[in-house]
């Protein structure tokens, strides 16, 4: 008695299976907003340029945080500190306390400094190799040399530290990395306020496009009236406005990471410049593929639930009269 | 084909456009509905094409209730229907063919197939020739001759039309008037609101008369019409 039993009367009407026809659908709806956009080079290309510029400078500080990082990355003997022995522990005790610490995931490696080397090294390195030679006995103490892993944070390694310090081998431990910890506090507050921004400017390029198709839905209110007078369903009125804001946001994405890969070109010279300063070694990390990807993503996301946002609303409310 | 039983349609002001109607159109029936303007004409074709929903009594169509389609389902049923406006209706900012071709879209229907029953559909009307222009470069005729191209490319059982020939002189009438006689002849079951009564007269159609929204006189017997009309 439903419905479904009278499209029957459109029989004569071959029909193909439902899933060529969704996508012949989508097809040819998809190709006409795009020929829409198209013939309104200047506005189309205006509401592109806001989403790039939105999608733009999130990632592009993003990036900046992201080389920031690798720098500091660089300078990883920064984050060493040096574990002084007791004076009367034995090489072979301090070779033994070494390799204890190079079995613990916070530590990445351990060099052992005998007392020897050490006394070497003062020797090569200051003025005071002739008074050194006087000595008796080599004062120095041996020493291990250590370096963080990765999964520390500033705290951990304050902690770990202050662990090493207490065993009843150690003398004392000495590291001054507390800038290093305090500059990477900063970048994780960077990194946090740009999510924050993200998040803003992405709910902003959800309005602009949202308005933008609400604008377009008014425009066109004769046609989705006359089209649902006969007999076209939400989703089939919806579905063009949906792919202008599909296309709005991909190309918004684009031209992104058009202007994120321009800023990055222009910034070259100076980057190399500054990086000969500091021993050279860093050149300038480009977006990557898959951030890349997940910009594209984001824009088409936003884009899409800008528009569906409109014509959920606005597509209602328009029946024939 | 058409049923109502006592139906009564009162807008929010108060008014009844159409009260405690019952009237039935047969399977095959071409049959014209008259009166002043605000006799019920338009609103008795709106709640067909389910624009309006009743305020009491019942709507079948084809025996399919229309209480019981439910929002979600109407533009299912708008297909099965053909439906011509006094206004066109038309889309202008695209060819003859695309305004002929929407309904098939609509339904899904493959290009090739849609290509095939849009000239079929424009050759009825007798305007193939005019398939790639725009409708506003047509005369008030010619566009209602799109619009009831459109209105039969899927080919309805049902087709009703709203003053359909309201803008056009007597000429353009009857040429309209005989488009439609032919899909009645093919089987078409029409419900046509005109209040161009010798027009009507010429056909010889059965006519339902409304007068605020009552029926006047079922109108079976054609003799009957003269003394109504002297």
């Amino acid at each position: 008695m439903g419905v479904s039993r009278h499209s029957d009367a459109v029989s004569p009407v071959r029909k193909s299976g439902p899933f060529s026809i969704w996508l012949t659908r989508h097809a040819s709806t998809s190709l006409g907003s795009l020929g829409k956009l198209v013939r309104q080079p200047f506005a189309s290309l205006m509401i592109i340029l806001v989403i790039a510029v939105t999608l733009a400078l999130p990632a592009a500080l993003g990036l900046v945080v992201k080389n920031a990082r690798s720098i500091s990355g660089s300078w990883d003997n920064a984050l060493d500190f040096s574990v002084f022995l007791d004076m009367n522990v034995s090489v072979t005790e301090a070779e033994a306390l070494a390799k204890l610490f190079e079995q613990r995931a916070d530590i990445e490696s351990v060099q052992l400094v005998t007392a020897d080397e050490a006394l070497e090294e003062l020797k090569a390195s200051g003025g005071f190799s002739e008074a050194l030679d006087q000595l008796p006995d080599n004062p120095l103490p041996h020493s291990l040399v250590v370096r963080p892993s990765g999964v520390n944070t500033g705290q951990t390694i304050k902690l770990l530290q202050e662990e090493l310090a207490t065993l009843p081998e150690v003398e004392f431990v000495r590291g001054d990395t507390d800038w290093v910890q305090r500059f990477h506090a900063i970048l994780d507050l960077v990194r946090q306020a740009i999510l924050i921004g993200a998040a803003l400017l992405g709910a902003a390029i959800i309005v602009i496009i949202g308005n933008t198709i609400r604008l377009d839905i008014q425009n066109r209110r004769e046609e989705i009236e006359v089209t649902k007078l006969i007999g076209a369903s939400n989703a089939f009125v919806r579905r063009p406005f949906l792919w202008s804001g599909f296309w709005y946001g991909l190309f918004g994405g684009l031209l992104a990471l058009l202007l994120v890969q321009t800023g990055l070109y222009l910034l070259r010279d100076p980057v190399a410049r500054l990086s000969g300063l500091y021993q050279g070694g860093s050149s300038l990390l480009a977006l990557g593929g898959r951030t890349s990807l997940a910009i594209l993503g984001i824009g088409v996301l936003l884009g899409l639930v800008g528009s569906w946002v409109a014509a959920a609303r606005h597509m209602r409310r328009i029946e024939p009269r | 084909m058409i049923q109502f039983e006592n139906v009564t349609k009162r807008f929010p002001g108060g008014q009844e456009a159409i009260s405690e109607l019952s009237l039935s159109v047969d399977k095959g029936d071409m049959v014209f509905v008259t009166g002043h303007s605000g006799a019920g004409k338009s609103t008795l074709l709106r709640l067909i094409a389910l624009i309006e929903r009743p305020t009491s009594g019942q709507v079948i169509i084809d025996g399919q209730n229309l209480r019981r389609v439910r929002r979600r389902k109407i533009p299912a049923y708008r297909r099965q229907l053909g439906v011509v406006f006094q206004d066109h209706k038309l889309l202008y900012d695209r060819p003859v063919f695309d305004n002929v071709a929407l309904p098939l879209i609509i339904a899904g229907v493959s290009h090739r197939d849609a290509g095939k029953k849009v000239r079929a559909a424009l050759d009825q009307v007798g305007l193939l020739h005019k398939e790639k222009q725009r409708p506003e470069t047509l005369s008030a005729g010619e566009q209602q001759r799109v619009g009831i191209a459109r209105a039969i490319v899927t080919r309805p059982k049902l087709l009703i039309a709203d003053e359909p020939t309201g803008n056009l002189d007597p000429d353009l009438s009857l040429e309209v008037m005989r488009i439609f006689r032919r899909f009645n002849e093919v089987g078409v079951t029409l419900l046509i609101a005109s209040h161009d009564i010798s027009l009507i007269e010429k056909l010889g159609c059965r006519r339902i008369e409304l007068d605020q929204g009552k029926l006047v006189q079922p109108g079976d017997d054609p003799d009957a019409e003269d003394e109504l009309w002297v």
